[in-house]
């Protein structure tokens, strides 16, 4: 059995020693001396939410049906660990070797969300790995980012080797086969980057050089060499049915967030909501088939035993054969014990008899995502669904016996004025009214409970937002205020209950998804402030932030307040998403002219995603 | 129909509480194509109980679940397929039927087995001849050996000589080993630490938990007078 890297007396005082120990059934071992080459697959976060990861899991996978490749896994020590490696000088290690990674050829970092930045820096400091990447030396690993953050890699510059632009299914088996050869030849770290910053979808960063105007914006944005591409292509897969996609997912001994075998039916959405990154950059949607979906269920239940499946997707409602697939799953598993999960699906009379077969309607509820409370600002932001939708999926469910609907909103959309917000409580109010007048007082199950939520929108890089401009933390509070007030002013005001997101945090995840290169040092302050786990609130501190900025000589307004002009050269312009810029400026004025453009499926808009040959843009084309 | 399976925790597996066990096996019996029976309602759960409850750190070769099943496959094959599902740590080491009428093993559980010794790298502060000569004058001798146990909300004093039916050191002069029987499950529940911890106390010397590996062999209910392992309470299936 494998020596484990913390000792007995250590895993016995901290929090969930489980998350350190590795073993997890599906986990997988190799000999070290019969593999070319290990590679760390780091989540900047807590394990139980690391290893819910799809992504992770897929690579994970993939990685390690490579007969010469060692993937093993690395999430963020929790504080109370964190504390214990530094003041003891133990190095981060891989959960299945238990051996520091520092050792290994490759450190992958997911970049899920801009506030795991500065466990990313966490993660190398314990590594015992330079965090700027010109302070590497041959002896350290290459460190290597990817995930959907990377979109805007800028920020992070200073911190990564390498990035990965797009789906990782495609180009590591390039890379991986350059590092063996170029290793094998005895050429150098900066030899090999300099190759690999050919290899479709590998970003170097050391290799481009930006230049600023006198207002701060960028003035270019160039490679050093002529031979280094201009612009990344992202990658994506093609063939969604014949993509990898592992079979025996690793199972935890703790409760993972994701404690259920999840099956992803799709990749991209049709839908077009102009705030939606995911659904710009994942373009084109590809679909998996059915047959294909039901035979990896059975395997993964089988290999896993977990009680539970759940379909992932952006919008399961716009799979073609949901239908079909979901019947599947409830005639086959229902009675076995297992659960089915289905999130992300439209409310229409196929969804709550699905939900009814699979739910219990006392406990559960209905979610509804319009987004925004007015119509004028639905169709500012594209989200198709209207108020007829809204109250008609809400009658039914009332009918069908549920009492419960949750209500999700974005605040501080471009456009947004106070009668906007105000029509926030006023929906959540006719469905409250909606409710009474629906359910005759025996039949009812107590009140109804309206829960709205609101958080405040952040413009995204590769989005018709990510020109918008944002607002004070002061100016989000107020636009909470408005509705808070206006849910007190409802007739119904009893059965709606409001929650609001913090608006500290949204400024910074401002600042971070569409910084430049002049964040990362400011990113290393507040790392070297002892900022981590700036995602989880009770270890997040604003003025550590501030503080940081203001030392580092950074105006943030720069970044956060500012509405751009259409010809500004972006950090991220050099990455080609295959949605082209022409189409995301075309949408941002769409947006201003009130104008909804249809989804992929009843016309093509012209957005560029075409050019990868495959998914929507060619169904019924064949 | 009710199975009893015992198993073996060893290893890092220490370090996975009981909670998260129950939740290892309730995944396992699925991976095993385990016919087991579940609850009534709208979200059923494996009918399945344990002995008891393990410590975190605490490694056995003793620890039993009993599960209810609507068909069985044998004794063999049953462990053969648990066996093929289990993480390095788990093992299975017996499937049995039990009688219908039989108690669960919650219930029934009335003493075990234990093995503390000290971990490698930590100094080990007596021979075994002295351990033994304190074992004989602390516990042997006398007629009432009184400790005070304390619990979140109050002081228990209990008798030794009451609780603990075996109390011995083995392995070599350097590196002693005791083995404690004890009186478990009941509300006299009584911890071998404990036990070892107030030895040491009357040699005069610090007890540090974390140098010494408790390791459960075994849990035995009480039929008349005498102990009898919890596996042996059923019959293998051929």
């Amino acid at each position: 059995m494998t020596k484990l890297a913390l000792s007995d007396e250590i895993l016995m005082k901290i929090d969930k020693p489980a998350r350190y120990i590795g073993n997890e059934l599906n986990s997988i071992k190799k000999d070290k001396e019969k593999v070319a080459i290990r590679f760390a697959m780091c989540f900047p976060d807590v394990y139980e939410i690391g290893m819910s990861h799809l992504g992770v899991q897929i690579l994970y996978d993939m990685f390690n049906k490579m007969e010469d490749v060692w993937c093993e896994r690395v999430y963020s020590p929790w504080p109370d660990l964190h504390k214990i490696m530094k003041e003891e000088h133990i190095p981060l290690f891989g959960l299945e070797s238990q051996e520091p990674i520092k050792n290994l050829d490759f450190i992958g970092l997911t970049l899920n969300y801009e506030m795991c930045y500065t466990n990313v820096l966490q993660i190398l400091d314990l590594g015992q790995i330079p965090l700027l990447a010109k302070d590497r030396t041959e002896d350290d690993p290459l460190v290597i980012g990817g995930g959907c953050c990377t979109y805007n890699p800028e920020p992070m510059a200073d911190f990564f080797d390498l990035f990965y632009m797009g789906e990782g299914e495609i180009s590591f088996y390039e890379l991986f086969d350059l590092y063996k050869k170029m290793r094998a030849e005895g050429k150098t770290r900066h030899e090999f980057l300099h190759e690999a910053s050919k290899v479709p979808g590998i970003y170097v960063p050391s290799l481009y050089e930006v230049t600023y105007k006198e207002d701060g914006t960028i003035a270019s944005f160039e490679p050093i060499y002529e031979d280094v591409p201009k612009t990344i292509q992202k990658q994506i897969v093609l063939n969604m049915t014949e993509a990898v996609y592992p079979e025996k997912p690793v199972v935890p001994f703790i409760k993972a967030t994701q404690d259920r075998v999840v099956l992803e039916i799709q990749r991209g959405c049709i839908r077009g909501c102009r705030f939606c990154q995911a659904g710009m950059v994942y373009r084109p949607v590809r679909e998996k088939n059915v047959e294909h979906l039901k035979e990896l269920a059975y395997k993964m239940l089988k290999s896993t035993g977990h009680e539970e499946i759940s379909l992932s997707s952006l919008s399961s409602s716009d799979y073609s054969e949901l239908e079909e697939l979901v019947n599947f799953l409830i005639d086959e598993f229902k009675g076995k014990g297992v659960n089915i999960s289905l999130p992300s699906l439209r409310i229409d009379a196929f969804s709550l008899d699905v939900m009814s077969k699979v739910q219990d309607i006392k406990k559960s509820s209905l979610t509804f995502a319009p987004e925004a409370g007015s119509q004028r600002l639905r169709d500012v932001i594209n989200k198709g669904l209207t108020e007829e939708v809204i109250l008609n999926g809400s009658r039914l469910a009332f009918e069908g016996g549920w009492n419960k609907v949750k209500l999700y909103f974005m605040l501080g959309l471009p456009t947004e004025t106070e009668e906007d917000m105000k029509a926030i409580p006023q929906l959540a109010n006719e469905i409250a009214a909606l409710y009474y007048d629906t359910v005759p007082k025996e039949k009812r199950n107590g009140k109804c409970q309206i829960t709205i939520s609101t958080s405040f929108f952040v413009p995204k890089p590769f989005t018709p937002f990510q020109w918008a401009g944002m607002y004070t933390p002061g100016d989000y509070l107020a636009r909470a205020r408005v509705v808070n007030e206006g849910v007190h002013a409802q007739l119904n005001h009893k059965s709606i209950k409001y929650n609001w997101h913090e608006a500290d945090v949204t400024v910074l995840e401002g600042i971070l998804a569409r910084g430049d290169r002049k964040i990362g040092q400011a990113l290393l302050k507040v790392y070297e402030k002892g900022g981590i786990f700036d995602a989880w609130s009770e270890y997040f501190d604003y003025q550590r932030w501030e503080d940081a900025f203001a030392e580092c000589g950074i105006d943030t307004d720069f970044y956060t307040m500012r509405e751009r002009d259409l010809d500004e050269i972006f950090p991220w312009d050099f990455i080609d998403t295959g949605v082209s810029k022409e189409f995301l400026k075309r949408e941002w004025k769409n947006a201003h002219d009130e104008k909804v453009t249809p989804n992929c499926r009843m016309k093509c808009s012209g957005c560029g995603a075409m050019k990868f040959g495959g998914g929507v843009c060619f169904e019924n084309k064949d | 129909m009710k199975i009893r399976i015992k198993f073996r925790k060893s290893g890092v597996m220490k370090f996975i509480g009981h909670l998260d066990i129950m939740r290892y096996f309730q995944k396992a019996m699925r991976r095993a194509d385990i016919d087991i029976c579940y609850s009534e309602g709208f979200s059923p759960h494996q009918i399945m109980s344990f002995a008891a409850p393990l410590g975190v750190g605490i490694t056995s070769d003793g620890e039993y679940l009993d599960i209810e099943v609507h068909e069985s496959k044998s004794t063999k094959e049953a462990m053969a397929d648990l066996n093929a599902t289990m993480v390095e740590g788990v093992e299975i080491t017996g499937y049995v039927k039990l009688p219908d009428n039989a108690k669960t093993a919650m219930s029934l559980v009335a003493a075990a087995d234990y093995n503390l010794f000290f971990k490698e790298g930590y100094e080990v502060p007596f021979t075994k001849t002295e351990a033994r000569q304190a074992i004989l004058e602390y516990f042997i001798t006398p007629s009432e050996v009184l400790i005070t146990k304390q619990t979140k909300k109050s002081e228990k004093i209990m008798d030794l000589k009451q609780l603990v039916y075996d109390f011995k050191v083995e392995g070599t002069e350097e590196a002693p080993e005791f083995y404690i029987n004890l009186c478990t499950g009941s509300s006299d529940n009584l911890k071998p630490e404990l036990v070892l911890e107030s030895l040491f106390g009357y040699m005069n010397i610090p007890y540090n938990a974390n140098a010494i590996q408790i390791h459960r062999l075994d849990v035995y209910a009480k039929e008349g007078d005498k102990f009898v392992s919890l596996l042996d309470m059923g019959e293998e299936i051929a």
